[in-house]
């Protein structure tokens, strides 16, 4: 098992699938999150639910039909109802969507999150495609996650453009009007943070294997909270190896190493 | 753009006669899309795309458009790389999120060339869901506390009821929707297969209707299965036959994305820079006459394959 080689993709796709409860449902956009649920459905979740912003509710996810979007016609295959995009983004505003999954170009202390604008967003130097659904996830499902590839200049103390609210600032969502849901963790090839429900800013969870707090803290634009015990994640399994590559035969989302 | 009275007010005068409206591609554009519209698009962004009509309206140079769309991909992407939009309303630009960032999107926005009025995709389908109910505004918990709202400028508002804060989402009105569906009869009876996304709205919030369809069929297949019926004849100005109008993207139960031709426009883009893109729009859009020579470019056999990929998506095949 030592020898087991995994990327740092799929280190985040089996840890962020071991972390939904079954019998829930679930709502993700593309890419990371897509495998990692349909990961947590062939190992631990069977019966977790997933729904894509494009209106597909509970599809299967087939290796051989892979979704390139959650808006697309693959994302449909074998879907128990294709509603419209009001349909399944008002599942969310209804309460009906208990993990939303997010991903984004910028996060900040808050678990705020940008994919909209780099700089100010009158004269931006980079626009980004934008929020999509994302804005509408993490503003309206019961417990959000967030998912990114860790790169130092992505993990800032305040992003430039709030898109998807996390706690917002020290003062924390409820202050800005939101009522609903709450930011439940950031998960990267690194580490896993949770967002503490008093000071509402990110929270050492666990190291990803073999990585320690120092790599962790030389890699964040923030300084996150520490607690006294830092766990460790566990590797992933041969057999979370082998399902994952199943799911991306082609490892159109999840890239393999080198 | 309509404002709330302009758009009933077109909406009352509409002629509901039971006519034949089936006319070319051509001759849709012209009539019913203009310079300085605002123009809403069809699908998601990668399934039921009006790429057939866009690839028109390019060869037509319909300038300073503003387009709408929920989440838009290659067909505001080749919109924006003919230099014909002045303002993107949407949730999100891209190619796709296989290929990242639009690169033609960047230039055009980062230069100040083209403005882009961003919303949530719940923001966007509300916009069109107000417009489809003739109402001013519709109000949601999304988007609150964000910079979305300020970059918008949504307002929010405090319920009547509950005391609770809301953002008032704006309806939008359209010039003109542009909706490529499965199927229609000559009168416009629209039949959507697979997921709606917001196109049953964008067509009755718009002034006007352009529907580019797979199959033209007779009344009484749309009578066989009315439970379907997307979009009335009445809403309906021009029914245009364009099979495989979604090409490169997907079309539910016709036909599979074509995902090496976008990969290749993508790869232009990436090796030889923005301009680059006027060699694809020379080649596709501006290089043949009409759908049917675009067409004609793709391998027959290609086309096959994809439309049996599309059947086995949609019968759920193993």
């Amino acid at each position: 098992m030592s020898e087991l080689k995994y990327s740092p993709d799929e280190l985040i796709v089996a840890a962020a699938a071991r972390y939904f409860e079954d019998n829930k449902t679930i709502f993700v956009g593309t890419g990371l999150p897509v495998v990692a649920t349909a990961l947590a459905q062939k190992l631990y979740a069977p019966n977790i639910s997933l729904i894509f912003e494009g209106g597909a509710v509970r599809p299967i996810l087939s290796d051989k039909y892979l979704t390139y979007s959650p808006n697309d016609a693959r994302s449909c295959y074998k879907a128990i109802m294709q509603a419209s995009s009001f349909d399944v983004l008002s599942f969310l505003q209804r309460g009906f969507i208990d993990y939303g999954v997010i991903s984004g170009a910028q996060v900040d202390q808050y678990g705020n999150v940008n994919t909209s604008f780099i700089g100010d967003y009158r004269k931006p130097t980079v626009k980004l495609p934008g929020s999509g659904g994302a804005n509408d996830i993490a503003s309206l499902a019961n417990r959000i996650l967030i998912i990114m590839r860790h790169e130092k200049r992505r993990f800032v103390e305040k992003v430039d453009f709030i898109t998807s609210p996390g706690n917002i600032d020290e003062k924390g969502r409820e202050s800005h009007d939101i009522i609903f849901g709450k930011p439940l963790a950031i998960l990267t090839n690194l580490a896993l943070m949770e967002y503490d429900p008093q000071l509402k800013r990110a929270k050492v969870k666990a190291l990803q294997p073999g990585v320690t707090l120092q790599q962790l803290l030389d890699n964040l634009g923030f300084k996150p909270i520490i607690p006294e015990k830092v766990e460790e994640i566990a590797p992933p399994t041969e057999e979370e190896i082998k399902t994952i590559r199943e799911i991306d035969p082609r490892g159109v989302w999840v890239k393999r190493a080198k | 753009m309509l404002n709330l009275l302009e758009a009933r007010k077109a909406a009352e005068e509409k002629d509901r006669s039971l006519r034949d409206k089936t006319m070319s591609l051509s001759e849709a554009i012209k009539k019913f899309v203009h310079d300085g519209d605002t123009v809403a698009l069809s699908g998601p962004n990668f399934t039921r795309l009006a790429m057939a009509a866009v690839r028109e309206i390019i060869r037509q140079g319909k300038k300073d458009l503003t387009v709408a769309k929920t989440l838009a991909s290659f067909d505001v992407e080749l919109l924006l790389a003919a230099s014909l939009v002045k303002k993107i309303i949407a949730s999100w630009v891209s190619v796709g999120v296989v290929w990242g960032v639009s690169k033609v999107m960047r230039d055009r926005v980062e230069s100040g060339k083209v403005e882009f009025e961003e919303w949530s995709n719940f923001g966007m389908n509300l916009r069109f869901k107000a417009g489809a109910m003739g109402v001013p505004f519709l109000p949601a918990f999304s988007m609150l506390g964000s910079d979305l709202i300020k970059q918008n400028n949504c307002r929010v508002i405090t319920c009547p009821y509950t005391g609770l804060k809301l953002a008032a989402v704006p309806a939008l009105f359209p010039d003109v929707a542009v909706i490529h569906a499965q199927r229609a009869d000559k009168y416009g009876n629209v039949i959507i297969d697979g997921p709606t996304a917001a196109d049953p709205d964008i067509a009755k919030s718009a002034k006007h209707v352009i529907v580019t369809v797979e199959e033209i069929v007779d009344t009484e297949e749309i009578r066989r299965e009315a439970d379907k019926t997307a979009i009335p004849f009445f809403m309906v100005d021009a029914v245009v036959w364009a099979p495989f109008g979604s090409h490169p993207y997907d079309c539910y139960g016709y036909y599979d994305m074509d995902f090496e031709h976008v990969s290749a426009y993508v790869n232009l883009i990436e090796t030889k820079g923005v301009n680059a893109a006027q060699e694809y729009l020379q080649e596709y859009v501006y290089g043949v006459k009409d759908h049917f020579e675009y067409l004609a470019k793709i391998p027959l056999e290609k086309l096959f394959k994809k439309a049996q990929i599309a059947k086995a998506i949609r019968y759920g095949w193993e």
